[in-house]
């Protein structure tokens, strides 16, 4: 009786006597949640518009945030250095369409898988050759990202939220609304969910597949490197930051490969529960849940809901 | 129907001019030396048996495939090597045997994407929605609206065509190659598999396209009763060899023709 009581009841009774530690907890759980959302979209980009999935998307979000950390050290003014990284981002996604994508056009989607392994080592060399080893701090102020925390007296206790969580969760939303409405309302976007959908019919209407694809790499570029530059910001910029990429896997089972809302919504689920499963379940196994969790749910639902929740579902006519 | 004869008279300069094209696949002859031309402002079938080569033929003019040898005309311009969204920009559009749809999106994103290569302002303007580009989306849209009427699929223009039975989804690809305007518009088998009235209806809008627009259409077809309906002229390939290539009525009469289709002991009965 006494485990039921710790499992059921008692979690609950302390969310409701400190509520300021739910609220605080969920916060942490918000902001996990976005940055794990933008891993995922960064994945979903280049699925939906290529059916390639990237493994190294992970390393793309380090070697953007060492790209922009490595310019300004060699004396780059930090915008500037930051324009350099877009421009290089765009120049590592011409490349990967020229020397990866195109000469392996027609092969399965496990050959297109690998060929990202190769990459991913790839990205990890250019980047230890070019800017060395060792772990960076992120150019947080240099970039007029805020530091320091709000904290607020409120919920019978006090509530603690770091500024640059706050920029992170408004520059994410913004990222995901201008993505959202480019994908719905305009001719690229159209294009894209166009290629996504047949290769064939693409090309009949005058669709360049080549064109898409810099499109998506460079955006998923892009996206690794606004997540570079938060994931930095809130530890450093070093090579395990990649790591991150695998949380991205559960999000991407939860929200399915193919869409935008699903990334967004799985890296919300995840990233919340993980906090609360942490702070108000974890005690009870010894702690450290966090690790895990997120792969025990994802696993729920590949058993219940294998296509995500707002992943295509899969038809085959027979 | 319609009287070839005079037909054929008023039938415009060449299109598109095809000279011995050949195409292999490892051993295999796909087209082995074919030749033929399409006018302005005809229908122009292409018939013969399964595996003659016609879908490969298509798939030459559109630049899916590339040619081993062979020389192609399209509006006075001898091609180089090409690639299907090459083909598009030159105004060709197509439609394909087993469709070819973006399924996920409504019949009216699949026809406003035919409209791609007209839409030009560039990604900032697009993304503000403002302005020029705005301009250009409600252009476009309206010239969608106005094929969606012709096709009579108003009622469906919010679905997403892969829940759209199959007669419809045709008719969708029909209407994304239209939106395209082309200067020739490739058919692949556009009735295959529909039933009598959903022929009759097709076959309604081929005539309407060819006539109201005056496009240039390049079709595929098995219907035998179809094709002398609605062609000018027709091209029969064989085993990727062109064995006829003349009006309807005469290809009907033809010993090869009846030979490839029938077999030996049907030549010469009536």
């Amino acid at each position: 009786m006494d485990i039921l009581y710790k499992i059921f009841v008692d979690p609950f009774v302390q969310m409701g006597t400190s509520p300021d530690l739910l609220v605080q907890t969920l916060w942490d759980g918000l902001v996990a949640g976005v940055l794990y959302a933008l891993i995922a979209l960064g994945f979903v980009l280049i699925f939906k518009a290529s059916g390639v999935f990237n493994f190294a998307q992970g390393i793309m979000v380090v070697f953007a945030a060492l790209t922009l950390v490595g310019l300004h050290e060699h004396g780059v003014p930090a915008f500037v250095a930051l324009a350099l990284t877009v421009g290089v981002m765009f120049i590592l996604a011409f490349g990967v369409e020229r020397l990866m994508l195109r000469p392996l056009v027609n092969q399965s989607d496990i050959i297109l898988f690998m060929a990202t392994f190769g990459l991913t080592y790839f990205l990890i060399g250019l980047g230890q050759l070019v800017f060395g080893g060792n772990p960076k701090v992120m150019i947080t102020s240099d970039l007029y990202l805020p530091s320091g925390a709000i904290e607020f007296k409120r919920f019978g206790g006090y509530v603690s939220l770091q500024k640059i969580d706050i920029a992170a969760v408004i520059i994410a939303s913004v990222m995901v609304a201008v993505l959202a409405v480019f994908f719905q309302r305009t001719r690229i976007g159209r294009a894209l969910r166009a290629v996504a959908d047949s290769h064939q019919a693409a090309l009949s209407v005058g669709i360049s597949l080549e064109q898409i694809w810099v499109i998506v790499w460079f955006a998923a570029g892009v996206v690794a490197l606004a997540t570079g530059i938060m994931w930095g910001a809130r530890s450093e910029v070093s090579f395990s930051l990649q790591i991150i990429a695998l949380k991205a896997l559960p999000v991407l089972i939860l929200g399915g490969l193919t869409s935008i809302p699903g990334a967004i919504v799985g890296g919300l689920i995840i990233g919340i529960g993980e906090k609360l499963g942490e702070f108000y379940w974890g005690p009870l196994l010894g702690g450290g849940i966090e690790t895990w969790l997120a792969y025990v749910i994802a696993l729920g639902f590949l058993v219940f809901r294998p296509q995500g929740l707002f992943g295509e579902k899969i038809i085959e006519r027979i | 129907m319609r009287a070839p004869s005079s037909r054929e008279a008023a039938l415009g300069e060449v299109v598109l001019a095809v000279e011995d094209v050949l195409l292999t696949f490892g051993g295999v002859r796909a087209l082995a030396g074919v030749s033929f031309d399409i006018r302005k402002g005809e229908i122009r079938a292409i018939i013969g048996p399964n595996g003659a080569g016609k879908t490969s033929m298509l798939n030459v003019v559109n630049g899916f495939y590339q040619p081993d040898s062979g020389r192609i005309t399209f509006k006075g311009e001898v091609r180089r090597s090409m690639r299907p969204y090459m083909a598009a920009h030159g105004g060709i559009a197509r439609t394909f045997q087993n469709l070819a749809l973006f399924r996920g999106m409504t019949t009216l994103d699949n026809i406003l994407a035919g409209r791609t290569l007209k839409m030009h302002r560039g990604f900032f303007w697009q993304l503000l929605r403002y302005g020029p580009a705005m301009r250009e989306e409600v252009e476009n849209r309206r010239r969608v609206e106005e094929i969606i009427d012709f096709l009579e699929i108003a009622a469906i223009r919010k679905i997403p065509v892969g829940r759209l039975p199959y007669g419809l989804q045709k008719r969708v690809e029909l209407g994304r190659a239209l939106a395209m305007e082309p200067d020739l518009l490739l058919l692949d088998e556009p009735m295959a598999g529909m039933n009598l009235e959903e022929k009759e209806d097709m076959s309604r809008f081929i005539i309407d396209v060819n006539q109201q627009y005056g496009t240039t259409i390049a079709l595929i077809e098995h219907d035998m009763g179809v094709v002398m309906d609605l062609s000018d002229r027709v091209v029969v390939l064989d085993y990727g060899r062109k064995i006829a290539d003349a009006a309807p009525e005469d290809v009907k009469r033809d010993k090869n023709v009846i030979r490839a289709y029938l077999g030996e002991a049907y030549v010469g009965q009536d």
